[in-house]
């Protein structure tokens, strides 16, 4: 079972800012899915590596070489973007005064 | 012939032969989406201006007798987590209902160059997490087959839109059979290639080492010639391969073996589902084939190594919307003061249910202490799956099975418990696991709601799958 203090440290973690009725659905759903994957202990997993990539490959390179944007591009990007000012896009503080 | 009809051929040697122009295909096309789509609901947002104007670059081409891709002109439509320049691409997401993509994803470019024609930007399950469409946050996509259903997902409008006739094929993506199930439950083909055969660049990332690009059409030669189309490596994607095993030309259905996995037939697979596949696997060994029993003896575990590697993957992917780098400015306006505020708030009211599900459940399972229990066992686990494809392709050449345990389920059945939305998905989970082509054709009869037969091969032996299918389709009549 998942307990109210696990939910609340994972919330945390993931940056989400759920409501007491939220964490209980939660708590309750993650529960049984932790039930269903528990049938994972079964396996012998006893000297077997583990895939993090499924067909193998490694370290594939490309030379670096600087690509021209084509301004379009360039347009969208800035206008997606919520807070801008001239030239920069612009994003809260992340040390405010007094932290 | 009726337009909706007419293959991706079809409507190629038309073009050349100006039975019809390109603007008579994409006007139909647009007719049928308006007909449709206040029922269907399979589209996010239309592109109608674009197609137009791509269409009409055809129809000067064609009056100028240049050469035209046999995709020229064809009218198709992409899941709304594919970047096309310019166009909205939501992800079916609240989140980013303000986004416009900036850039073309790789396979956009493709097959923009080739003379794609536009229609818009399909429905799908929020971040393409869902396996019927409902978690959208524009509505649910229905079932053209049948309204009450489902069309599965995550590629629900990619799968409603072809099965409806409101394009000819559909770009969709898969992490753990979101395009060949939804390709079941609506009756039309879907493929899943190969880990890396198509680059990924521009797809929203899901979970990066399962996530793969597929195609839906209504047969398997038009999913074939759209993937021969966007395949191949890209520089833009570092995990991309050259997919290029073209088997012999003189295809032969008595030199197939094809392996049937015993523990594919469990129990809580719907007996007429059961009964199609046994009747398609008794068809091929009536053509010749050879039909053999085989084990996955790991396969009991895929369903839940999946969940473990997919919420891991996709919670730390997700971490990006943040309201910085993605987000919306009504949000903005509410001033918020601390960093930490905004970002927990934003996703808080971002994320629906299902996302909100798997940030938790990945981030506990990737969280200290938790670690080694779960996701490095799955991920070991994983090896194991693999190793029993690998033992299992050393003798025979394809795998068939069930795309899906059951047919199109009704709306709100499944909603309530999460693990019931999952097995749909425990047939399909392990290709994405191992990295292997699968693909999802029709075996149901007329009367009959959809069902799915799943052709697995070996990596990067899409072309055998195709020859297989191809050959179902031509002579299972």
């Amino acid at each position: 079972m998942i307990s109210k203090d696990q939910i609340q440290h994972i919330a945390k973690l993931a940056k989400l800012d759920l409501s007491k009725s939220e964490e209980e659905n939660l708590a309750k759903d993650l529960d049984s899915i932790l039930d269903y994957v528990e049938k994972m202990k079964e396996a012998d997993v006893t000297k077997i590596e583990p895939t993090s990539h499924c067909i193998g490959l490694t370290n594939v390179f490309r030379s670096d070489v600087i690509e021209v944007c084509d301004p379009t591009t360039i347009k969208i990007i800035k206008d997606d973007f919520l807070q801008t000012k001239g030239e920069y896009l612009k994003v809260k503080s992340v040390f405010n005064n007094g932290d | 012939m009726e337009i909706k009809h007419l293959t991706i051929k079809e409507i190629n040697q038309g073009l050349k032969n100006k039975e019809f122009s390109a603007k008579d295909i994409l006007e139909f096309y647009i007719k049928q989406i308006e007909k449709k789509e206040g029922e269907i609901n399979a589209f996010i947002s239309t592109s109608f201006d674009l197609a137009r104007k791509q269409a009409q670059e055809i129809d000067q081409k064609i009056a100028q007798g240049q050469d035209l891709d046999i995709l020229a002109g064809v009218p198709m439509a992409i899941k709304d987590n594919i970047l096309v320049q310019g166009l909205p691409a939501t992800a079916g997401s609240k989140i980013l209902k303000d986004y416009q993509a900036s850039y073309d994803a790789t396979v956009v470019e493709r097959l923009r160059r080739k003379g794609a024609v536009i229609l818009g930007k399909l429905n799908m399950d929020e971040f393409a997490m869902g396996s019927s469409g409902e978690y959208s946050s524009f509505g649910k996509t229905k079932n053209p087959r049948d309204l009450k259903r489902v069309p599965g997902g995550s590629s629900s409008g990619a799968a409603a839109a072809v099965a409806a006739d409101m394009c000819v094929y559909a770009l969709g993506s898969e992490t753990g059979g979101s395009t060949r199930q939804p390709a079941s439950f609506c009756g039309i083909v879907g493929l899943k290639p190969t880990y890396g055969s198509v680059s990924r660049y521009g797809l929203m990332a899901l979970a990066s080492s399962l996530d793969q690009i597929g195609v839906l059409a209504k047969n398997s030669s038009d999913v074939k010639i759209v993937f021969d189309a966007i395949k191949g490596i890209d520089q833009k994607d570092s995990t991309s391969v050259e997919s290029d095993l073209v088997s012999n030309n003189n295809f032969d259905i008595s030199k197939i073996k094809i392996g049937i996995p015993k523990e594919y037939f469990i129990e809580g697979i719907e007996p007429e589902v059961k009964k199609a596949v046994e009747e398609a696997i008794d068809f091929f060994k009536k053509s010749g084939a050879k039909i053999v029993e085989i084990s996955l003896p790991n396969s009991k575990y895929a369903l839940a190594c999946y969940q473990i590697l997919m919420t891991a993957e996709a919670s730390s992917n997700l971490a990006r919307y943040d309201n910085i780098r993605y987000g919306n400015r009504d949000f903005l306006a509410k001033g918020l003061k601390s960093l930490e505020q905004e970002y927990s708030e934003f996703r808080k009211e971002g994320f629906g249910k299902e996302a909100s599900r798997r940030i938790m459940l990945g981030t506990y399972v990737l969280s200290a202490g938790y670690y080694d229990a779960y996701y490095l066992r799955a991920q070991k686990i994983r090896t194991l799956i693999i190793n029993d494809f690998k033992k299992a392709f050393e003798e025979i050449d394809l795998i068939i099975t069930p795309t899906a345990p059951t047919t199109a389920f009704e709306f709100g059945q499944r909603l309530k418990d999460p693990v019931t939305m999952y097995l749909a998905d425990i047939f399909t989970s392990s290709a994405n696991l191992a990295g292997i082509p699968g693909i999802s054709i029709p075996c149901h009869k007329k009367d009959q709601l959809p069902i799915g037969l799943q052709i697995m091969g070996d990596l990067c032996q899409e072309d055998k799958i195709f020859r297989v299918a191809e050959f179902f389709e031509k002579n299972n009549k």
